[in-house]
């Protein structure tokens, strides 16, 4: 018995419709989907907008029996830990995807995979990792090498001692998680410089650092900052990972080694306990987690938009 | 080809509806971290001793977490270290009533010391979680514990970063001993630690503790025992110094005065009597007064009544103290006043 192909059920001009119907809906379901979270974020933390106003940014305070509370201390701490884990990944990110471009055919190819493993280890275990292994290290090895021996504790907000906990050690974690993401990006916007233009770089003259600095970076720079600043975004709402290892004390930091916690630590300490004006004020740091988020983004396109005459783009 | 996997589908997922239905009731609780070891074993009897019909599953999130999802009524039973007042108890429409007595012990880690050697007094308790005694050669704790050489290292405080019934036995006891810490501090399940680090959970803090030489934290009396980390020996309100064990324990409940307590609220910190140790604590089940569903809860009223029975011997074997039988029998009188369903008492 052979085969007798079956008439489309669906008439083709009518399917096309429906695929467009379907995509644009889709499309449009993001959309909805961000403005459901602003209005949910806005509509929950109204009650401590109205309770502490806009002291509420700059407050210090965090007492759940007298009810006052500050986002200082885990805006503070969000924005250092992302400062100093990009500060600490960016260049070992961006000279690993450079040696990856132009390594020997087989230890490329088996490195490129380990990049990309690396950066699909989802966070919990980077948290259980530091906690196990790297705390204990940080307390008994490095934090002791690096103030005592390298005498930097001596630098005003280095910090004299550690013990393992902290906005450093969390730093370093942010920094191990995000360094594979920005490599591999990275990687693939050099992979897609067109090879005659770093041919032609070399044939005037230039070393391979020259090449990468002034060729390959300007070409691919779009590419390069997005990928930083998907870095950025991982870096500044990771949650799981630097819970272990911050501290979790509701203070400004005085030194590096001092702990302390970050907005998204805050929220997964708190979140399933809290009740009444603490969740409210639990919905307001998370409203200003979202619009940090937003805001980088807003940035990024707006420098990408104002320095594209420099770079030659339209 | 098609036709025959389209039947098979069909014929498969016809089938399905057999296997789903296991158990003929299923109870969910959620709350305090404290009990969970035997609770987790206490669920799990009581499954198979009836043969799986009824299933009985509870969650360790935290007794503020457990409160909040009762008043959600996302569960069946909520279980709390930190009881309500009769006044929050009636706003809910909940009934709350004592489960278990446990113990909230100090572990400390020191390298060099020998292991559940330390002693403690009050002053020197509250003055290392103030942050006012900072190194552990301290002349206050030096001179409770002749016999020991300190070590000259920061002590470093671990306390829980999360909401916690444990913290709120612990900040109660800290305030009824140190005017300073009730006038500072305050007592509750989240306070505003003046120094160390937070932990999440029981095990979060055993953990940190277990990490980090020269710490010092509290815990729940299984988590230290199972984690064998050492701890600390405390003087009690009689002025004796006291080792955490389940004597002690039960010892400090025997003067509990359930006839004037309303809602069974009780905090047995700081009792008085020789044997006793001085933070005790009782953990709770909170249940609704009116049960729209009087199967669940004459399902869920044998259970309880299970683990006061055939439970105990499980509690003691995991360090707990099983509730005295003159309390039980008040918890039964409480069930048949106030645990209704459809305006009938529940039969169990």
């Amino acid at each position: 018995m052979t085969n007798i192909p079956r008439k489309s059920i669906i008439n083709p001009a009518c399917s096309d419709r429906l695929f467009r119907i379907a995509a644009a809906g889709s499309a449009f379901l993001v959309l909805a989907l961000l403005a459901g979270l602003l209005l949910q974020l806005g509509i929950g933390s109204a009650p401590a907008w109205r309770e502490f106003g806009f002291g509420f940014l700059i407050g210090t305070g965090w007492d759940p029996v007298a009810n006052v509370y500050g986002a200082l201390p885990a805006i503070v701490g969000t924005l250092l830990t992302t400062a100093i884990a990009l500060i600490l990944a960016i260049p070992p990110a961006f000279v690993t995807a450079l040696w990856l471009v132009d390594a020997p055919p087989g230890i490329g190819e088996i490195l490129s995979q380990a990049l990309d493993l690396l950066a699909a280890i989802p966070s919990v275990i980077y948290g259980m990792w530091g906690l196990f292994v790297l705390v204990p290290v940080m307390q008994n090895y490095v934090q002791p090498f690096l103030s005592e021996t390298l005498k930097l504790g001596k630098i005003p907000f280095f910090g004299e001692y550690g013990n393992g906990f902290g906005y450093l050690t969390a730093s370093l974690i942010l920094a191990l998680m995000i360094l594979p993401y920005m490599s591999a990006v990275m990687r693939n916007v050099f992979r897609m410089t067109p090879s005659m233009l770093r041919e032609s770089a070399f044939g005037i003259g230039c070393t391979r650092w020259e090449t990468a600095k002034d060729i390959v970076m300007r070409y691919g720079i779009r590419g390069l900052l997005g990928g930083i600043f998907i870095g950025l975004g991982r870096a500044l709402g990771e949650t799981m990972a630097v819970l272990f290892v911050i501290g979790n004390v509701m203070e400004l930091p005085d030194n590096l080694y001092a702990s302390g916690t970050t907005i998204a630590a805050t929220l997964a300490n708190n979140f399933a306990e809290a009740n009444g004006i603490m969740r409210a004020v639990l919905f307001a740091l998370g409203l200003i987690l979202l619009l940090l988020s937003l805001g980088v983004q807003v940035l990024a396109q707006y420098y990408l938009a104002m320095t594209g005459a420099a770079r030659g783009e339209k | 080809m098609k036709k025959n996997l389209f039947r098979t589908l069909a014929a498969l997922s016809l089938s399905l509806p057999l296997v789903a239905s296991a158990a003929d009731l299923t109870l969910s609780g959620a709350g305090a971290s404290f009990p969970a070891p035997v609770y987790r074993v206490w669920t799990y009897n009581y499954g198979e001793s009836t043969g799986k019909k009824v299933e009985v599953a509870y969650q360790s999130i935290g007794s503020g977490a457990g409160i909040n999802q009762i008043k959600d009524k996302t569960v069946d039973f909520a279980g709390s270290d930190n009881p309500l007042t009769k006044e929050e108890l009636d706003k809910a429409g909940l009934i709350q009533f004592p489960m278990l007595t446990g113990g909230v012990v100090v572990v400390a880690n020191l390298r060099g010391v020998e292991p559940n050697s330390l002693k403690l007094d009050q002053p020197t308790l509250a003055g290392i979680f103030l942050g006012t005694i900072t190194t552990w050669n301290d002349p206050a704790i030096q001179a409770l514990n002749p016999d020991t050489k300190l070590p000259n290292i920061r002590i470093t405080v671990v306390h829980r970063s999360d909401s916690s019934g444990t913290s709120f036995i612990f900040t109660n006891y800290l305030a009824k001993i140190s005017r300073e810490w009730a006038d500072k501090v305050g007592f509750g399940p989240a306070v505003n630690w003046p120094v160390g680090i937070g932990g999440q959970k029981n095990p979060g803090v055993c953990n940190n503790v277990a990490r980090i030489n020269g710490s010092i934290g509290y815990t729940e009396y299984t988590y230290a025992v199972e984690g064998k980390i050492s701890m600390v020996s405390l003087k009690n309100q009689a002025g004796k110094f006291v080792a955490p064990t389940p004597e002690t324990f039960s010892a400090s409940g025997a003067h509990a005065d359930w006839k004037n307590a309303p809602g069974f609220y009780m905090v047995l910190t700081d009792q008085p009597g020789d044997d006793s140790w001085p933070i005790t604590g009782l953990t709770y089940i909170l249940i609704y007064k009116n049960q729209p569903d009087a199967n669940k809860a004459a399902g869920m009223l044998k259970y309880f009544n299970w683990c006061y029975t055939t439970g105990a011997t499980a509690a003691l074997k995991l360090h707990y103290v099983p509730l005295a039988d003159e309390v039980v029998k008040q918890v039964h009188a409480a069930w048949d006043k106030e645990v209704s369903s459809g305006g009938a008492p529940v039969k169990y």
